[in-house]
Formats: structure tokens, C-alpha cells, sequence
């Protein structure tokens, strides 16, 4: 793999893990029990989309193939995405969603205050940007985690399920293979195994003042790093290409 | 009959291209605006979004070029720019003024102290009768630069501008 494959790999895997986020938060829209929530994830959705077309826009600009960020969005199929497990799960019940928000707010803060240093210029920009914004993501989930489990017995049982039911796709947050190797070690990306301690402390921390208790299963499924997904990507990119592929010269 | 196409030119035609959300700001006072080159009848203008997914950059570009083609320029090229994050802290005070008299509350403090888990929040006066004594209904409102708040006093609801 040459230098400019594995940057391309690198941005796509961080790209397409915020789509895929902003896609299911997006799906709340007009959904959620009040309000105010509604209007939240959907901003937060933004976000997301906004940040995975930054990391779309530095792929395509190293893409041998000239693809825009639109045609890596919309023309790749399930096996040539990259992004988390954990963002392609369904939203289920609220308190599946924020125990899958709050999972990887926490790890967000953590990678983005990283990759501030990074020695791509583009990437650290990215870093500056993201970093304001998922840390009030995290601070909506995290409040959350801590409404729903100190709240009722019922929303206290449905955050801890889900917690534990989302546990099994963070191991893949810190998952690293030889791309993520090799640029870490270049100075441009961020050696994600290095955030696990720091990620499960902080994780630990909210769950502690939420009366919740950390998993105590160690089930852990990955694989999108060679684009292997659970059932569920498929179904979101049928939806989310259907209409630039069934019409290619569409235009916003 | 041309006038010359300079960079304080720029400067000024941008001063009067408004925010497509908040028309009481233009995207130089929000702070949109990062840089100007200007070469003949070419310019190019940095911008940096407020919020990644800010729906209005599209028409922050588009406005950008049509008010610079419409006074002279050829070619206007836009870059977008993500360093340094964009901050509210660069809102100059004229311009939390303006928006004060638009009825939405400036943003308070500074942004770096803005952020923390439950941290406490500082007061946000209301807008219309000045009043501190006001409370957040949400913290994301009709934008993403917004957030819902309403006065105990006056009893109206405002939006306030978050710092970040």
C-alpha cells in the first residue's frame, strides 16, 4: 500500500464512522418524546455529517480514482465501508441510542484532543473543529446516562441493558491494524490503543454517578476495519443511496 | 468607470453579505470570513464553517461569490479553512450589540471555560428586559448556534447565541 492509499483508508474509516452516526441520529428526526430532543439529536446529527464530510474531503483529495466526497458517500457499497460498528446499530429505544452516543462521545474527546497534534495540517484543523463539538455531544449523552440510570427503576434498567448490550463494539475503538500503524507512527493519526485506559475511566466515572454498573461480559465483535459489517449497514445504505444511484445527475 | 478591486474592497463588500440566519450580521462580523487574496479581477476568499455541518455555508459561499461578481470581480474562488476553529470569542462587540437589539442573547464568557461536564452556566441576561434571572429550555435551539432559553421576569423566550 502506498502512502497516499493508507491516508485514504485512514480518512474513510473516521469519515464514514461519523456519516453512518449522523445517518441514525437523523433518523430521530421528528421521532424523539419531546421536543427539545428532538432538536438536539438532530443538530448533533449535523455535526457528525458535517465532520464526516471533512474527512471525505481529505480522502478524495489523496484518491487515485478523483472520487468527490459525494461519490465516496453514495457509491461505495457495504464491503468498501469503514466505519464502526457501533455507529451502524439501531437507534431501538432512547436509551439505546444514548448509551451508544455516550460510548463513543467519550472516546471522541479523547481521540480528537489527540489528533490536535497531528502532522497533517488538515487532520489537526479537523481536530480543532471536531473537538468543540463532541464535547457537547458527550455532554448531552453523558447528562443523559446519568438522567436515565439515576432516574426510575425502568429507565434504570433500559440504560444499564443497553450499555451492556452496546459494550460489545468498544473493543473496536481501540483496535488497531497496520495502517493505523503506520500512520500513527508518522505523526499524522492517533494511536487509539492508548486511549482504552483513559476512555474506561471516564466511562466509568458517569456510570458511577448514574448508579449503573460497568458490563461484566467481555463479548466483543470488530471487523470494520476490512469492512466487514453486522446485518445492519446494508440496510442503511440502500436508504441513504437509493436516490443518487437510481438518479446519478441529480443535483441538490 | 471600474473602481479598483482591492483588498479593502473586498473587505467592504463582504461587511455587507448577510448571515442567512441572523441577517443582522454580516460573515465578516460573525467571523466567517478568515482571509482575502485579491490578484486583477480574481479573488479568493477563506471562510471556516461556525459548526462542521452548518447548513448555511453553502449559501455563505454562494452569497459571497454573487455579491463579489456583482461589483467587478471575474473569478472568485472560495477555500474553506478549519484552522483555527471558528469561535464566538472573535464576535466583535458591535456585533454582540446587533444582535442584542435582534432580540437573541450574546454569547457570554469565553469559550474556552465554556465546556466542561456539568459545569455551571453563566447567567445569560434576557435580551429585552435585561433581566438575569432566566433559564435554558434547551440547549440546542433553531440553529446550531443556538439555544432556547426564557426570561422569569418578562416571562418571553429568547434564543441566546452559545459561546463555543
Amino acid at each position: 500500500m502506498t502512502d497516499k492509499e493508507r491516508l485514504l483508508q485512514y480518512c474513510l474509516r473516521q469519515g464514514d464512522t461519523h456519516i453512518i452516526f449522523g445517518y441514525r441520529l437523523g433518523e430521530w428526526c421528528s421521532k424523539a418524546h419531546i421536543l427539545e430532543e428532538d432538536i438536539a439529536l438532530t443538530n448533533i446529527a449535523l455535526d457528525h455529517m458535517g465532520l464526516g464530510n471533512a474527512w471525505l474531503e481529505r480522502a478524495a483529495s489523496v484518491d487515485s480514482e478523483k472520487r468527490s466526497p459525494d461519490d465516496l458517500a453514495y457509491r461505495r457499497n457495504e464491503r468498501e465501508y469503514y466505519n464502526l460498528l457501533l455507529a451502524e446499530q439501531p437507534n431501538g429505544n432512547y436509551a439505546n441510542t444514548i448509551a451508544r452516543q455516550f460510548l463513543f462521545d467519550v472516546y471522541s474527546v479523547l481521540y480528537y484532543s489527540e489528533l490536535l497534534n497531528s502532522a497533517d495540517d488538515t487532520l489537526a484543523g479537523i481536530a480543532g473543529k471536531g473537538l468543540k463539538e463532541v464535547r457537547y455531544h458527550y455532554k448531552h449523552s453523558a447528562q443523559w446516562v446519568v438522567r436515565l440510570g439515576d432516574g426510575t427503576v425502568e429507565s434504570h434498567k433500559k440504560i444499564q441493558e443497553a450499555i451492556d448490550d452496546m459494550w460489545r463494539f468498544t473493543e473496536e475503538l481501540f483496535e488497531m491494524d497496520e495502517t493505523d500503524d503506520i500512520i500513527a507512527k508518522s505523526g499524522v493519526g492517533v494511536d487509539v490503543s492508548g486511549l482504552k485506559e483513559a476512555w474506561k475511566t471516564q466511562v466509568s466515572e458517569v456510570l458511577e454517578k448514574a448508579t449503573l454498573s460497568l458490563p461484566d461480559h467481555n463479548l466483543s465483535r470488530t471487523g470494520s476495519k476490512t469492512g466487514v459489517h453486522t446485518e445492519h449497514l446494508g440496510h442503511i445504505l440502500a436508504e441513504m443511496q437509493y436516490l443518487p444511484r437510481a438518479y446519478p445527475d441529480a443535483q441538490w | 468607470m471600474v473602481e479598483e478591486l482591492n483588498i479593502e474592497k473586498v473587505w467592504e463588500l463582504l461587511n455587507k453579505v448577510p448571515d442567512p440566519e441572523i441577517p443582522v450580521l454580516s460573515v465578516v462580523e460573525l467571523g466567517v470570513v478568515r482571509d482575502v487574496y485579491v490578484k486583477e479581477n480574481r479573488a479568493e476568499v477563506t471562510i471556516t464553517p461556525t459548526y462542521s455541518g452548518c447548513p448555511a455555508m453553502k449559501t455563505f459561499s454562494d452569497d459571497i461569490i454573487s455579491q463579489l461578481k456583482k461589483n467587478g470581480f471575474e473569478e472568485v474562488i472560495i477555500h474553506t479553512a478549519y484552522n483555527p476553529p471558528w469561535t464566538t470569542d472573535w464576535m466583535s462587540e458591535t456585533a454582540r450589540t446587533k444582535l442584542k437589539e435582534y432580540g437573541i442573547a450574546p454569547p457570554q464568557g469565553l469559550a474556552k471555560n465554556s465546556l466542561k461536564l456539568f459545569a455551571k452556566n453563566l447567567p445569560i441576561p434576557c435580551p429585552r428586559c435585561e433581566s438575569t434571572d432566566t433559564r435554558r429550555i434547551s440547549e440546542f435551539g433553531s440553529t446550531a448556534c443556538k439555544s432556547l432559553h426564557q426570561c422569569n421576569t418578562c416571562l418571553d423566550t429568547f434564543d441566546y447565541f452559545k459561546c463555543i
